[in-house]
């Protein structure tokens, strides 16, 4: 295909994509809905009480701690990638391989 | 006297004493009367992270979540008043936390859902007309700048983050397949979605949102990239928000 | 000082209002008579919740209460803070503004807490001077509100009524009364609630707050009340809050329910009885 040839599929293209939502650009009254927040508010009020979610005494250099439970990580049995990067998986198999603290 | 420096360094390090000089109604030590706002800091910042990424609270669990979060808010706490803001640097704090290392898709799956928050509370704006690009001759489509909506944001990935996003939370998609996907949020009225662009995608919206002219994207986006589909999905979404014809080069 | 002040909320029952309740407010043929919002959750530059609040602005008086100016902090005031204080009261022009006696901040650390500060002449001072501070970049009187109390400070030197009748002296700002807040305190700390009413400063109070708390125990088996904000209002807070009302009279009385959110139908009931509260008293 010649350059001036794919300019032209090109602009043909964009026309064709243009026109096609010439008609479909109005805006919808969504204000209504609630949706999903997607971020914590601000608010002022207090948390329950004196929770260990306080008080206990946290590592935050954050490197020891044992994994508690499973999330859907274990379900999407995602296989290792083509970016070289490690064995991919579930939490399972990390505490087959790490010592645990 | 208690200054606030002291009083702010064991509110998240409870390691250190409560600090003098607090009392109860009778003048005795406040002991946990202290640890009312240790915890009231600990749950508050917590509940917020575990808002913003639903996603990751999902994919490794409550439990798992809890310990994570319960570090990186004692690394970092928040630099502004504005919890919408809070978390801008969970990805990272990820990369860092060994017991998750096998999971290497988390940071990426973190900076979607970030990228989903600041697209939710991006400027309002308007789309163009489409009717302006109908009649339009080569040299200026060319030349012509697109402007793209400021919750507009396009996203690399050498996993399957969009796969993985909505397997989690979108009931009923399928599992993810072994594959890098790039992804532009979109946010047509109110609530931002991630969408998969096809090959050359990001390349192009990228050159877009640099400013550069539709030329240049498409010649950034390379050979097989397909423009109809990914204007398809930009207009779709109403996310151009003007097109600009003068100053051209 | 500020007497320029916009009309002011109206003696009636109001609700701190939440998104998920955004389309039963507008639905309900008799609803309340105005909403307090969160100042730092409408700071954003776009999106769904400044439409909804400009759609509500159209409807209801607002309320701006402010969570994350403190106020009461050692260092000087967040300028960018204010200056997006400034540009949200700007645009909404709300019926009222109000704010902590708190810190939450500290050396730019936002804790995201309404911390407690000694009653002392420096901390009093420094209170004043912010004050001064944000009424004047807001061209406007402000609201301070009294704290929930977990702990007492021994190096105070006043009663906390005495600093907040000083602090609004001082400054020519107005009160917001928490009588939650007065009944959280007054049990954490071993003293008497309607004494603290009788101290109080009521004739600057422009609005009464009202909230559920959770109840814990401190390290000798002591009660201690949590300002949780999350279930009813308690029948001993109804009962101060009569006690108030005998004093000052009709005032804006707001229902604060932030976490475990109920229903709809379940805080327009509160905001029944604090209707009914108000019914018994005259201007």
């Amino acid at each position: 295909m010649s350059k001036s040839m794919k300019t032209a599929a090109i602009v043909g293209a964009v026309a064709a994509t243009f026109a096609a939502h010439a008609t479909t650009a109005t805006a919808q009254d969504q204000v209504k809905c609630y949706g999903v927040s997607l971020a914590g508010e601000n608010d002022c009020a207090a948390g329950p009480g004196t929770t260990c979610a306080g008080t206990s005494k946290v590592d935050y250099q954050g490197n020891a701690w044992t994994l508690v439970d499973a999330g859907t990580c274990e379900e999407m049995e995602l296989p290792a990638m083509a970016d070289g990067t490690a064995r991919m998986g579930s939490l399972e198999a990390l505490e087959r391989d790490l010592p645990m603290s | 006297m208690t200054g606030q420096a002291t009083f702010r360094t064991a509110l998240l390090d409870a390691s250190q004493p409560t600090p003098g000089g607090l009392t109860d109604g009778q003048g005795r030590p406040a002991g946990r009367r202290y640890d009312v706002y240790r915890n009231n800091v600990a749950v508050s910042l917590a509940e917020a992270l575990e808002t913003g990424f639903p996603t990751i609270a999902k994919l490794i669990g409550p439990g798992n979540f809890r310990a994570v979060a319960a570090r990186f808010l004692r690394a970092s706490p928040p630099s502004s008043p504005l919890m919408m803001r809070y978390g801008a640097g969970f990805a990272e704090f990820l990369e860092t936390v060994k017991p998750l290392a096998h999971l290497g898709y988390l940071p990426d799956v973190a900076r979607l859902e970030l990228a989903l928050r600041r697209s939710f509370h991006a400027a309002d704006h308007t789309q163009a007309d489409p009717a302006i690009l109908q009649d339009l001759d080569d040299d200026a489509l060319m030349a012509c700048r697109m402007r793209l909506a400021p919750s507009v944001a396009v996203l690399r990935s050498a996993w399957p983050v969009v796969s993985i996003w909505a397997f989690n939370m979108r009931p009923g998609s399928p599992k993810p397949q072994a594959r890098p996907e790039e992804a532009v949020i979109l946010r047509a009225e109110f609530d931002p979605e991630p969408n998969v662009l096809p090959m050359g995608g990001a390349d192009f919206l990228e050159a877009l949102i640099r400013g550069d002219s539709f030329g240049s994207a498409m010649a950034a986006a390379g050979e097989d990239f397909d423009v109809g589909a990914v204007l398809s999905l930009l207009l779709g979404h109403r996310a151009i928000t003007g097109i600009d014809f003068e100053d051209t080069p | 000082m500020f007497d320029q002040t916009p009309a002011g909320l109206p003696a009636a029952p109001g609700v701190g209002y939440k998104p998920q309740h955004f389309s039963d407010i507008l639905e309900d043929a008799a609803p309340v008579g105005w909403l307090e919002i969160h100042a730092e959750n409408y700071m954003g530059d776009g999106g769904r919740p400044l439409a909804q609040l400009r759609h509500l602005s159209e409807r209801f008086p607002i309320s701006v209460h402010g969570v994350g100016l403190s106020i009461g902090g050692e260092g000087p005031l967040d300028p960018d803070h204010l200056a997006r204080l400034k540009h949200l009261v700007g645009w909404l022009n709300p019926a009222s503004f109000s704010e902590h006696l708190a810190w939450s901040t500290h050396d730019s650390h936002f804790l995201n807490d309404l911390l407690p500060l000694p009653y002392t002449e420096k901390a009093l001072a420094r209170m004043a001077d912010h004050i001064d501070q944000v009424q004047e970049v807001l061209g406007r009187q402000m609201l301070l509100e009294n704290p929930s109390s977990y702990l007492a400070f021994a190096e105070s030197t006043m009663s906390e009524t005495d600093f907040l009748r000083e602090i609004a002296r001082r400054t020519g700002c107005g009160l917001l009364l928490d009588v939650n807040n007065v009944f959280v305190s007054a049990t954490n700390l071993g003293y008497s609630p309607v004494g603290y009413i009788d101290d109080y400063p009521l004739d600057v109070v422009k609005e009464i707050h009202l909230g559920g708390h959770d109840e814990d125990e401190d390290d000798h088996g002591a009660p201690l009340l949590i300002d949780s904000h999350g279930r009813a209002v308690v029948d001993p807070v109804w009962a101060l809050l009569d006690e108030t009302l005998s004093r000052t009279g009709p005032r804006p009385l707001l229902i604060e329910w932030d976490t475990d959110v109920p229903d709809w139908s379940t805080l327009r009931a509160e905001a029944k009885r604090a209707q009914d509260a108000l019914s018994k008293v005259t201007a």
